[in-house]
């Protein structure tokens, strides 16, 4: 076959998915342009060793493969000054589906992860409440719970972006800071009726158990609304990482309200203008003032395969895919584009398609050898479209770089080299 | 017949009213207490001057506790030795990011004393006294020309002072969905 006539839906190679379904129900050839032979490609088809030779047994807690172990989160190096402090980066390009592993879910810390022993752990409700409760965990988990499958996104995530550079980022390096789990917890609004919340409380102050008790404020109609304390992700305790042994899960808005290792529920009048609310995760806008209480992510997409740093070996159909998610609902449609904008095709929704949770996309790309420009634009159930990063720059500027979530673009040049690019 | 019929009727009975008990039953296993049994665990200094210790403190008492535990980070006139660690100068005027120091960035004093006593310094948080956080606070703002080196902070004076960017925020809180 010289040439194979695409049901293009975009330019630049971007194709139906109807025309995939169709080489597999009617058996046209190979999807990448493989011709060579398997012989002659030099596959040896010998019973492999670990066919003939019984592996080891059973374990007590899975790891993944020796092979794919360096499929890992990065992090800084330790800083003597500020220890414990800092990040980890999911490897967003090695990951496929929506949910996270637990031991691949981005970590931030203010002060490090405390080894909390939960028979010595309490969780208290004080304040403007009728009655201050204290809670310990084992009976914590005698109550009612609820699963919810959420994404969280730290504050800064994406945030170089804005300033520029970073030709040599991944998708792990550049957007790494979210991330995706199945949450299951107790509602809040249940342990606030149990103390009983007075009229004139407004907020709540959650602060966390960990050497810099890192606390941060609530109004009062989001806690009741669908605010959980989380006691398991995905099915096993919240890893020390995530807030062991009990962790506020706030949906849709910045990760670091989501109050890790948390001890105390403190109902109040006004916001308790804690640090982490002031002076961070505050956007200072072009006119020097900020925003402040910057709550709910922005409706976003990425691209994670191809993404920066990987190469396209040989031209051929290749299956984009990436991630999507909004703080303010769920993802109605997402949009590639791979010639930088000019033309958009709708991606085809894979698997999960929930209320604030990371959302799979994925569309079928002819590449011709030539170069490209991969985009996505993500549109949420309020009808929200991801921006460009000349938005956003016009809108803000660059002086801060929290709740970014402009469009990436990934540049492929001749030689199927993918990079971060601005277009 | 008649029997069968009210053997039924008593199973449903019973079925609705375990329904409504159970209903009404849900767990509550919060053990009462008092605030009072949160003295020194409920760290929380709110801007409206609630939650604040009693006792107080100067900056001239303040500088000493500052050299010992926080000149090392934070430089010997808070001129920090690394980014975040910047707690005086800096403006909202020049070009580039601001640097989001105390003097010039955060729009409450209550945070400075909540942040200190809660988080500082970074090795050991907490192991400062309550005194010594009001006098590393009083340092903290005298350094960035905010009050004077003898004015006693405690927990009345220091909710009073108004910080040189306190109308420099938009609150966004009522924002909870694009």
């Amino acid at each position: 076959m010289p040439h194979k006539i695409y049901d293009k839906v975009a330019g630049n190679g971007l194709i139906s998915r109807r025309y995939l379904l169709s080489i597999g129900a009617t058996g046209i050839g190979a999807v990448a342009s493989s011709t060579v032979l398997g012989a002659d490609a030099g596959i040896n088809f010998e019973i492999p060793s670990w066919s003939r030779t019984p592996g080891p047994g059973a374990s007590a807690y899975g790891a993944p493969s020796r092979h794919t172990q360096h499929f890992q989160r990065t992090h800084g190096a330790p800083n003597a000054t500020y220890p414990g402090g800092g990040s980890s980066r999911s490897p967003l390009q090695h990951l496929q589906g929506s949910i996270t592993p637990n031991s691949l879910h981005f970590e931030r810390h203010h002060a490090g992860i405390p080894d909390i022993d939960p028979s010595g752990h309490h969780l208290v409700i004080n304040g403007l409440v009728r009655q201050p409760l204290v809670f310990n965990y084992e009976d914590l988990l005698k109550y009612e719970m609820i699963s919810r499958v959420y994404f969280l996104e730290c504050a800064g995530n994406s945030g170089a972006l804005l300033r520029g550079g970073n030709e040599d980022g991944t998708a792990q390096s550049l957007h790494g800071l979210v991330s995706c789990a199945e949450w299951t917890g107790i509602p809040l609004s249940a342990l606030l009726d149990e103390a009983g919340v007075l009229p004139e409380a407004k907020w709540l102050a959650a602060v966390g158990a960990d050497a810099a008790s890192m606390g941060r404020s609530i109004p009062i109609d989001k806690a009741i609304d669908d605010v959980m304390i989380a006691l398991f992700q995905n099915g096993e305790p919240v890893m020390p990482g995530q807030g062991f042994p009990m962790r506020l899960f706030v949906p849709g808005w910045e990760g670091n309200i989501s109050v890790k290792w948390l001890t105390q529920i403190k109902l109040t009048r006004e916001a308790a203008q804690f640090r982490d609310e002031t002076s961070k995760y505050s956007d200072t806008l072009h006119d020097r003032s900020s925003y402040q209480f910057t709550f709910p992510m922005g409706t976003k997409s990425l691209i994670t395969s191809p993404s920066g740093q990987m190469s396209l070996d040989r031209p051929g159909i290749y299956q984009v895919t990436g991630v999507a998610w909004s703080g303010s609902g769920s993802i109605r449609r997402v949009e590639v584009s791979a010639d930088g904008g000019q033309t958009w095709a709708d991606a085809a929704i894979q698997g999960l398609q929930l209320d604030k949770a990371l959302t799979r996309f994925t569309i079928p790309w002819a590449w011709d050898g030539g170069s490209a420009v991969l985009q996505s634009r993500a549109i949420d159930s309020q009808g929200n479209m991801q921006p460009t990063r000349d938005a956003i720059l016009a809108e803000r500027g660059n002086i801060s770089t929290y709740h970014n979530h402009c469009i990436q673009s990934w540049s492929v040049n001749s030689f199927g080299e993918v990079s971060n690019v601005y277009v | 017949m008649y029997k069968e019929v009210v053997i039924i009727f008593f199973a449903i009975f019973v079925a609705l009213s375990t329904l409504v008990v159970n209903s009404q039953e849900r767990v509550r296993l919060g053990t009462p207490i008092t605030e009072a049994d949160l003295e020194g665990f409920d760290l929380i200094a709110e801007p409206s001057g609630t939650g604040f210790p009693p006792g107080g403190g100067t900056a001239r008492q303040g500088k000493e506790v500052y050299d010992i535990n926080c000149a090392v980070c934070h430089g010997a006139d808070g001129e920090g030795t690394s980014g975040n660690t910047i707690i005086v100068g800096g403006d909202m005027q020049s070009e580039g990011p601001p640097l989001r120091t105390v003097g010039s960035y955060w729009p409450y004093a209550s945070t400075v004393f909540d942040f200190i006593r809660r988080a500082m310094p970074a090795t050991a948080p907490k192991s400062l006294t309550n005194e010594q956080a009001y006098q590393v606070t009083a340092y903290v703002l005298f350094m960035n020309e905010i009050i004077g080196e003898d004015t006693e902070l405690n927990a009345d004076t220091l909710i009073a002072i108004e910080m040189p960017n306190a109308n420099g925020f938009i609150d966004r809180s009522h924002i909870h969905s694009n």
